[in-house]
């Protein structure tokens, strides 16, 4: 390449049209990798695995939030719904919740009366909707779901109440009895356990009271989940809707600090990964100080070598970036797949950022020992001093 | 001859060692500061998910059964059991005290308020705000403040010893009534300190010190239930096991793990006359939630453990290998391969206990850093690992030098001394 500068100027623009330039340029960066496949193999590598590593990392930051909150779904309702003065909700309230929902979350409706037992204790009797109430409240312990018509889910406080031998129970409201056989028994440590859980079908043919309370575990953002609240709020104007302020601070704060705790973590290991890049990059480029010197011997230009360690060194962050990202997206739904039994998406958002973290670490490593390397005689390197 | 070969390679070379060195002590501070934030990280988010609320319930063992609805107390003031507030300070003498994190006694009672000429009825409950309390030698603080953490009041809190009131917003709304009015419950004029807001049934109730709620009652001492916040461990099929059915190693076992249970379980023998249950929503949630914690950090420990090891290597590897002309006159020297590995292995376990020493203390400082800035709490590492973390520093060192060496010590020493290779 230099040496054709001795040759004419027609003869090297002719020789510029056909490119041999780039060629012989692409030749060297190619013969290069494969002579000393060892070492160039060993700062791939490097690179693959510190790409791999920071892909794998982001992605899960990316991902985490929506991992966990669909773990803090599992406390239940996130919004409540009540009746303004405790009156009952419209009866399309139900319908116009998951119509604002669209799919978002579970929704489950309840309305309570105080009933009597026939030797005239009260005890709270809720109607609702057992199917939804099992997608709702997974913390229900519940012996047997009720099936059939007539027949009640009984809290275990309150079961020697109303039905000590899991005998078939009357149960009167206002004047009108119910005949009610009990399924099952249901343990929650709370309020539910002194209640009797009936079919809102039963319970309305019987009380005639509609639902009072609707509760909703909405998925999403705080931000979403704001969003929610108004639209609610707009829908039903007879309702208070309330947030669950536990549950969505307590959420918040858990999954703050767990993004915070991943993210010092992704910074350290991505840190270190980039630094084994770096040591081993330059270790190779160090190495090859005796092509530096010959290639500066034979007339190349700082520039010219500059040039082509720099392209040598891009080449090597992309490649190692690309294999890396499909590596490290395997990792994180890896990770994924045995943490939280659901994978993590491929974010390929996280790609030119690799691609990008890739290369200037690659390029600061090359040009780091060149501007070394440049000060040297190339006669003192090539007499392997 | 052999130290002083390893002495002046030290003497003479500061650079290069300084680059190994500093790339074993990054390592060994990654690696430490992740070991430590992920021992301590199911501490650290059990914690937090005590924001969620208390995980234990404790009520009368007689009891009969609640009728409420909407926070509403329907069940006659005088039906009923009570615990004893004279026994609650000995749920911080139970087995697993120290996982306790706070609890707060309830008692409502219902009390009649006048407005605008006609009376209506409300719920007033009586607990612990922040209230100092000892058991033996030992004195804490605990009430709702610590186990409500969600209860926002706009004003102050009233002082447990006082007859001030918080009222719920929803009542104060109803009331018209601020922070620093004057209400008339139960025919006692009564300082409202402060404004709660809860985002539950409190918002429609008077909030107050227990000895009130107690006095109007007339039950001195009258306790209705108590909220138990405890750091507990995820329940397994072990933790639902009846202790009644288990033999005595196994239930010792049992009793000593801080599963909900078997804290339930002390929090009754503490307390006379109780029943102590998990409420499920809480303590079977946050298992689940822990657990997902606690892997995923245990992954990124694992990644960040393989990428100091791999960082590690990386130094020692080119560090070695700029050393190939000092191998070829060694072996040209007569010396073996066996005396010129030593010397390298001899090197390389000086900058690994070097570096492993400055990355455990750094990585130490590290690990306090994330603890203080994250979770505003300490996160210490036990200095029972610092062997542990050297011999690991150690371990990788040596691996990452090994293929480097074994190739440094096979080189032949004319083309070494060359520089051809």
């Amino acid at each position: 390449m230099s040496t054709r500068v001795s040759r004419s100027a027609q003869e090297v623009a002719a020789s510029r049209a056909q490119s041999p330039h780039t060629s012989m340029f692409l030749r060297m960066l190619v013969r290069a990798a494969i002579l000393r496949r060892g070492r160039a193999l060993s700062a791939l590598f490097a690179m693959v695995v510190a790409a791999a590593v920071a892909t794998a990392m982001l992605n899960l930051y990316i991902d985490v939030q929506a991992k966990l909150r669909r773990e803090f779904r599992n406390y239940g309702a996130n919004i409540v719904l009540v009746g303004k003065d405790g009156a009952s909700l419209p009866a399309k309230a139900l319908a116009q919740v998951e119509s604002v929902l669209a799919g978002r979350g579970v929704v489950a409706p309840f309305a309570l009366v105080v009933a009597r037992t026939s030797d005239g204790q009260p005890v709270v009797v809720a109607g609702t909707d057992f199917g939804r109430v099992r997608q709702l409240d997974h913390w229900w312990s519940v012996s047997n779901w009720p099936s059939g018509p007539l027949q009640a889910l009984v809290g275990v406080r309150a079961l020697s109440v109303v039905s000590p031998k899991s005998q078939p129970f009357d149960l009167s409201f206002q004047g009108h009895t119910i005949h009610l056989t009990s399924a099952g028994t249901v343990r929650t440590g709370a309020a539910e356990d002194s209640r009797v859980y009936l079919s809102l079908a039963d319970f309305v043919a019987w009380t005639a009271v509609q639902p009072s309370t609707i509760e909703v575990a909405a998925t999403g953002s705080p931000e979403e989940i704001a969003t929610i609240l108004h639209q609610l709020e707009s829908a039903i104007p007879t309702a208070d809707v309330r947030p669950v302020r536990q549950i969505m601070e307590g959420e918040a704060r858990v999954l703050g600090k767990t993004r915070a705790t991943l993210l010092a973590a992704a910074a350290l290991i991505i840190l270190t990964a980039a630094l084994c890049v770096l040591s081993t990059l330059m270790g190779w480029v160090f190495d090859r100080r005796r092509d530096f010197a010959i290639l500066k011997a034979l007339g190349a230009s700082d520039r010219m070598l500059n040039g082509f360690f720099a392209a040598e060194a891009a080449a090597l962050g992309a490649t190692g970036a690309v294999i890396g990202f499909v590596a490290g997206i395997g990792i994180a739904a890896w990770i994924g797949r045995v943490n939280f039994h659901a994978s993590v998406a491929p974010r390929f958002s996280v790609l030119p950022l690799v691609l990008a973290g890739s290369i200037v670490v690659t390029l600061l490593s090359a040009i780091l020992p060149i501007s070394l390397l440049r000060r040297v005689q190339p006669a003192v390197i090539l007499r392997g001093e | 001859m052999f130290v002083r070969l390893v002495y002046e390679s030290f003497r003479r070379q500061k650079r290069r060692k300084l680059l190994a060195g500093a790339a074993i002590t990054l390592g060994v501070t990654v690696a430490t500061a992740m070991i430590a934030v992920a021992t301590d990280i199911g501490d650290k988010i059990n914690r937090e998910l005590r924001t969620i609320g208390a995980n234990l319930l404790v009520t009368p063992e007689e009891d009969t059964l609640d009728v409420e609805i909407g926070g509403v107390d329907l069940k006659p003031p005088s039906d009923g059991a009570f615990l004893n507030e004279a026994d609650l300070p000995k749920i911080k003498g139970t087995f697993w005290h120290n996982n306790i994190t706070g609890f707060a006694p309830m008692l409502p009672v219902q009390v009649a308020v006048e407005r605008d000429g006609h009376i209506e009825n409300l719920t007033l409950l009586g607990t612990y705000f922040a209230k100092k309390v000892s058991f033996g030698k030992e004195e804490f603080t605990t009430g709702v403040r610590s186990t409500h953490p969600w209860w926002k009041v706009s004003g102050a809190w009233p002082e447990d010893s006082s007859h001030d009131v918080l009222l719920g917003e929803r009542l104060a709304a109803r009331l018209s009534m601020k922070a620093g009015d004057e209400v008339t419950l139960a025919g006692r004029q009564l300082h409202v300190s402060g404004i709660l807001s809860s985002g539950g049934s409190e918002d429609d109730q008077v909030v107050a010190p227990i000895a009130l709620a107690q006095e109007i009652l007339g039950k001195p001492g009258a306790v209705r239930r108590v909220y138990v916040s405890a750091l507990t461990k995820p329940e397994d099929a072990f933790a639902r096991r009846d202790p009644k059915s288990m033999s005595g190693a196994v239930y010792d076992r049992w009793y000593c793990s801080p599963y909900p249970q078997s804290i339930a379980f002390q929090l009754q023998e503490a307390i006379p006359h109780s029943h102590a249950e998990q409420i499920r929503q809480v303590a079977q949630n946050e298992g689940a939630v822990l657990t997902r914690i606690e892997g995923l950090i245990f992954f990124v420990t694992l990644a960040a453990l393989f990428a100091s090891a791999l960082a590690v290597s990386a130094a020692m590897a080119t560090a070695i290998f700029e050393r190939r002309a000092e191998v070829g006159l060694m072996k040209a020297l007569g010396a073996g391969k066996l005396a010129v590995a030593s010397v390298f292995f001899a090197e390389a376990t000086l900058l690994a206990l070097l570096g492993g020493l400055v990355g455990f203390a750094t990585g130490g400082m590290l690990a306090h850093q994330i603890g203080r800035s994250i979770f505003s709490s300490e996160i210490t590492i036990p200095a029972v690992l610092l062997p542990v973390i050297l011999a690991i520093a150690v371990v990788v060192t040596f691996a990452g030098s090994a293929a480097a060496i074994r190739k440094a010590v096979g080189m032949d020493p004319v083309f070494a001394l060359r520089g051809e290779l």
